[in-house]
């Protein structure tokens, strides 16, 4: 019984770092993923002013799912949401000047992350608090993972550095394209096409071991 | 659809309303505690930014105070702000003599507005150097004007000397196209980078002809810091 609560926690976990990945999987929340992504610093920022607004939102969603009426559900969720940026907006701001600055409007565009209304609506009003609470942390991970992803890319290709550490001394002349907007499409394109590459072919092995059984 | 619909018990206005009341309350209370509890925080932090800023453009500074020049003549910011104020900080060294004067300036560049704070000093009636407080420049590009070794030059000594009835720079301060730089009071643009270099040029500008005729009289009263 345990074994299995267990396993479904995991399992709820994992949904949103490999199956549902926000960024390389359901494609969500792309007005931050390329915008933020010009350094893995600015992207793991973002992924975590996410992730505490996810977690808490989904928390506090999945606490009143049986008082909130279903009438004023998307009202309700909204104001959750945008309570837990505004506080994420002052915290960032108490914490570095320098990250609420380079993240800029994006902290506050967080209120619109469809990630976060989705997972409230498709999640966290129809499980209990602990699963929710599971379930957007591994969802956020995901993201920031998704971020990171991008932001590490762009940043060594379109700086030389990672995390602000030079890696390939004076002489390397930054590919600049990288750290403009037309870089994010680009690199977000290439990860894509890589993890839709991936899943394919783990379909296929599947399909392979099943016996003609899968699909 | 034909027949009639049967309509679906709806729960009633007052309930919905004590919903939303009790959210709004419990949202509000989280966000008033989230402010005060970071407010000192934040505070010190933009203080402290500020202070980078301003003892990177006058690197002998130690210490600062906030100023402003109004019509009536410059005084310590404290109290009301009078309109038409300009803002500028009086940077003193580690003795509490006056270092020099840095003032924000701000003008159009090639992506947004080029916030920069630059360096005054009363000496040589010149420009120090300068820093950005905000640029959402092209990367690359438009942010030449932070790295560009051959433009920070310029700043070594910018000319901004007043007329004779100090009343108005004597010669506009003004970037002007790469290589064709003649007088003190002009900036050899970076090339390829025109459009930010003139905001850099134009930032000054407009806040040393609104500042530095006000401030200039009355210099002496800066004087030492008062500890």
């Amino acid at each position: 019984m345990s074994d299995l609560s267990q396993a479904r926690t995991f399992d709820e976990f994992m949904e949103g770092i490999w199956r549902q990945n926000p960024v390389f999987v359901m494609v969500l929340g792309m007005c931050p993923t390329l915008a933020v992504t010009v350094s893995a610093v600015n992207a793991v920022s973002m992924g975590l002013a996410t992730m505490f607004v996810l977690v808490c939102s989904c928390g506090l969603v999945s606490l009143m799912r049986n008082i909130v009426p279903k009438e004023v559900r998307i009202a309700t969720y909204i104001v959750i949401i945008a309570t837990f940026v505004t506080v994420v907006d002052y915290v960032i701001q108490a914490v570095s000047l320098a990250v609420y600055d380079a993240l800029g409007a994006f902290i506050q565009l967080i209120v619109v992350n469809c990630i976060i209304l989705g997972r409230a609506e498709a999640h966290a009003s129809k499980h209990p608090p602990l699963v929710a609470m599971v379930n957007a942390l591994g969802m956020s991970l995901g993201f920031v993972i998704g971020l990171l992803a991008l932001g590490a890319v762009r940043e060594v290709l379109g700086a030389g550095t990672l995390f602000g550490f030079s890696l390939f001394g004076a002489d390397f002349q930054p590919w600049v394209v990288m750290v403009l907007p037309p870089g994010g499409f680009i690199v977000l394109g290439a990860w894509l096409l890589l993890f839709s590459a991936l899943k394919r072919r783990q379909e296929a092995r599947l399909a392979a071991q099943g016996g003609g059984h899968g699909a | 659809m034909n027949g009639a619909i049967q309509q679906p018990q709806g729960t009633s206005a007052v309930a919905l309303v004590r919903t939303l009341g009790i959210v709004s309350t419990v949202c509000g209370l989280i966000i008033v505690a989230a402010y005060q509890g970071t407010y000192d925080a934040a505070a010190a932090n933009r203080r402290l930014a500020l202070e980078r800023t301003v003892f990177k453009v006058i690197p002998a500074a130690k210490s600062m105070s906030e100023w402003q020049a109004t019509p009536q003549g410059i005084r310590p910011v404290g109290g009301e702000t009078v309109a038409g104020a300009v803002k500028f900080y009086a940077a003193y060294d580690a003795d509490g003599a006056l270092a020099g004067i840095a003032a924000e300036g701000a003008a159009k560049g090639y992506a947004d507005t080029v916030r920069i704070l630059y360096g005054y000093a009363p000496a040589c009636q010149c420009i120090t150097g300068f820093g950005l407080v905000a640029s959402k420049e092209t990367p690359g590009i438009g942010d030449k004007i932070v790295t560009d070794k051959a433009f920070l030059e310029n700043f070594k000594a910018l000319d901004v000397k007043l007329n004779a009835e100090l009343s108005a720079l004597a010669n506009e301060v003004k970037a002007v196209k790469h290589g064709t730089k003649s007088n003190p009071w002009q900036i050899d643009a970076i090339a390829g980078a025109t459009v930010t270099s003139r905001a850099v040029g134009k930032a000054i500008n407009d806040s040393a002809q609104l500042l530095l005729p006000k401030l200039v009289p009355e210099l002496e009263k800066l004087g030492k810091k008062e500890s």
